[in-house]
């Protein structure tokens, strides 16, 4: 797992606001991240952080009143962004970067029979046939772990966990570069939950597929993660390598979400953080986090770029301005 | 202290016939199926045999995953389920011999803090009016004394400038707060029980410990119980004294905090502390050991030991032909499994 894999996705500075009767929400303000193949990113953050409207951005799942959506993603060697809307449905939609929505278990239809519903991504966006369709489907329910006499039942005869499944075999009946999972274990029992990542690393290995993970759970998080971003108030503060970020976070926040964590095998405290995420209807001038931040001094005004630590850590906070830092 | 104004409608709480505040006394809650709207189909059996006590200022989490039955034996002892046979006996008053009048009484005397703060909360009222009216059905009539009671509580569950948080409506609050709220009016009717049914599970982790606290603070100073029903293990060691966990309606271990994650005796406890993890990145490099299949239907339970099926422990000939007893492992430590079966041994 060492050695470098290549780049899959590249996101530079999207934005993605909403128009309000307030005003543009700044809902994704600049965010810069990588995907490597055969990796997965976890992004965490509290809810209202815009981590939901960064997977419809990287998706083009738009609402009606979204307004500035701009930046650069780069799918292997092509620009993505630059795409019109139905090239980007032909091309990349579900054919290279497919979804697994939030509460996926209750995004079923509940009129369609599971196998049918596997297989349809793959009739609309690889043009198969229903029957090539419904083998493929067949071949990703058995990866899942979905039995195959489930095929012909609705998804109100299934378990949640059953249920989760077959919606992870709709992202992946397809076969694409980049599968972005939103809140994939939430609602979901805890030994139903271990399986279902248990799953996942499986996938990750055996498919060759790279993983966007959104999740606000940061233990569970941990369970798949190759790199960690955290996202406060629209922006990323901190991207790093999974094996440094959770012994030792760098940024004053990520650092604060972690101490929040209840531990099961240590007796260290939790420690909760004072106050609340700003509005992105009209966020702080400089940095976002300032106002509970314990470490705050003058500069904190200024909005910090991102510095680089330890070779590839990406932290933006102006403490860690001294390279001594 | 605000017990004593409990005390004053008659009802006394003292432990001096020797019971404790709640006794759960093999404890079976059974909702019959219908066929066709009527002509009997059998029986989901959500609640089976299920005992425990509890004294006044005591924590008890109880643990299970969806569908083992928490949810009704909680509704039970809120008085919402009948008992279908066996009794919850709190305050010296025993639920399945308690009707009308007496029943609301019974209801006043225990909070219930729902698990989604948002669905909980009546959007249309403000957080005065939804405060006020436990006090209003519970008969305190006089307007003045009600706003002194509600702004205790507010600034219990600190929720406070008071005068701004009282006009407002629930949409108007974070989650958090939303949460206190929801405690506040739990609070509000000076309970000696308080039922928290997954307090913090749709917070975020940073608000989570704040409310727990909150929780633990409120036990204390009031003397409360609590049952604190979770599926998270990894909050319990904040907050009880005690924990049991159930599964397929049945309590299968039942200790000491400490001891259950120090020291976890039944099968289906160690596959639910395997599965539950700590952020650390070797959690990546590592495959889970989870038990196979399925929570089983509570209509038609596996015989026998429930959790036979899955276990990876499992004895022919054993568990799945005889029920297996509570052992006592250790003082306060009981365990539903075979394993711990000292005569068999010799």
């Amino acid at each position: 797992m060492a050695q470098e894999n290549e780049t899959v996705l590249r996101v530079r500075n999207l934005r993605l606001y909403f128009q309000t009767r307030g005003g543009p929400v700044q809902a994704v303000d600049g965010v810069d991240f990588d995907l490597r193949k055969n990796e997965a990113t976890v992004i965490i953050g509290e809810s209202g952080c815009g981590k939901s409207s960064l997977a419809k951005a990287i998706l083009r799942l738009l609402p009606r009143n979204a307004g500035r959506y701009d930046g650069e993603i780069w799918l292997h060697d092509q620009n993505i962004m630059a795409l019109n809307d139905e090239s980007f449905r032909k091309e990349i939609r579900w054919r290279r970067i497919s979804m697994v929505p939030q509460a996926a278990m209750n995004a079923l239809n509940p009129v369609m029979k599971i196998g049918d519903q596997v297989a349809e991504p793959a009739m609309v966006h690889l043009n198969m046939d229903e029957e090539d369709a419904m083998k493929s489907a067949v071949r990703m329910l058995e990866h899942v772990g979905v039995p195959i006499d489930f095929l012909h039942r609705y998804a109100f005869e299934l378990s949640g966990g059953m249920r989760q499944r077959s919606a992870l075999a709709m992202a992946l009946v397809t076969l694409p570069d980049v599968v972005i999972l939103d809140e994939p274990t939430s609602a979901l029992d805890v030994l139903t939950q271990a399986s279902i990542m248990n799953l996942m690393k499986r996938m990750k290995h055996e498919l060759e597929t790279s993983f966007i993970l959104i999740t606000h759970d940061i233990a569970t998080s941990s369970e798949l993660a190759d790199n960690v971003a955290v996202m406060y108030a629209g922006q990323i503060v901190e991207v790093g390598d999974a094996r440094r970020f959770f012994p030792k976070p760098l940024h004053p926040y990520s650092h604060a979400l972690m101490a929040s964590v209840p531990r099961l095998r240590e007796t260290i405290e939790p420690e909760f953080i004072t106050g609340q995420p700003p509005s992105l209807l009209n966020p702080p001038t400089g940095c976002r986090f300032k106002d509970r931040c314990p470490r705050r001094f003058e500069k904190c005004d200024q909005e910090p770029p991102m510095y680089t630590r330890e070779g590839d850590r990406l932290v933006k906070c102006w403490l860690y301005e001294q390279p001594s830092a | 202290m605000s017990n004593d104004k409990g005390k004053a409608n008659g009802t006394t709480h003292t432990n001096g016939n020797g019971l404790p505040l709640l006794r759960i006394d093999d404890l079976h809650v059974w909702y019959e199926l219908k066929r066709f709207g009527f002509g009997h189909a059998g029986y989901v059996r959500a609640v089976d045999g299920v005992r425990f006590d509890l004294q006044q200022g005591e924590a008890i989490a109880c643990v299970g995953e969806s569908g083992c039955g928490k949810s009704s034996l909680m509704k039970t002892i809120l008085g919402l389920n009948m008992p279908t046979s066996g009794d919850v006996i709190f305050d010296d008053t025993p639920l399945s011999e308690t009707r009308g009048e007496d029943l609301r009484q019974y209801r006043s005397k225990i909070g219930y803090v729902q698990q989604d703060p948002f669905g909980a909360l009546p959007p249309f009222m403000t957080i005065e009016r939804i405060l006020e009216e436990p006090l209003i059905i519970n008969g305190m009539t006089d307007k003045e004394q009600r706003r002194v009671r509600i702004t205790k509580i507010l600034e219990e569950v600190k929720l406070t400038p008071v005068n701004e948080v009282l006009p407002k409506y629930p949409h108007m609050l974070s989650g958090g707060q939303q949460q206190r709220v929801v405690i506040a009016r739990a609070m509000v009717m000076e309970p000696k029980l308080l039922v928290a049914d997954e307090p913090v599970s749709m917070l975020d982790a940073s608000v989570r410990v704040e409310i727990l606290r909150l929780l633990r603070k409120l036990q204390e100073s009031h003397n409360l119980a609590v049952i604190y029903i979770t599926h998270d293990l990894s909050t319990v060691r904040y907050f009880s004294e005690y924990i049991f966990v159930m599964y397929a309606g049945e309590i299968v271990e039942f200790a000491r905090m400490e001891d259950l994650l120090n020291n976890p005796k039944h099968p289906y406890t160690h596959a639910l502390l395997e599965a539950s993890s700590d952020p650390n990145a070797d959690n990546a490099l590592v495959m889970r050991e989870i038990p196979k299949g399925e929570p089983p239907s509570l209509v038609n339970p596996p015989p026998a030991c429930r959790f036979h099926p899955r276990c990876p422990h499992f004895m022919e000939g054993l568990c799945n032909v005889k029920v297996p007893p509570q052992f006592v492992v250790e003082e306060h430590h009981r365990v539903a499994c075979w394993l711990y079966d000292d005569s068999a041994k010799g």
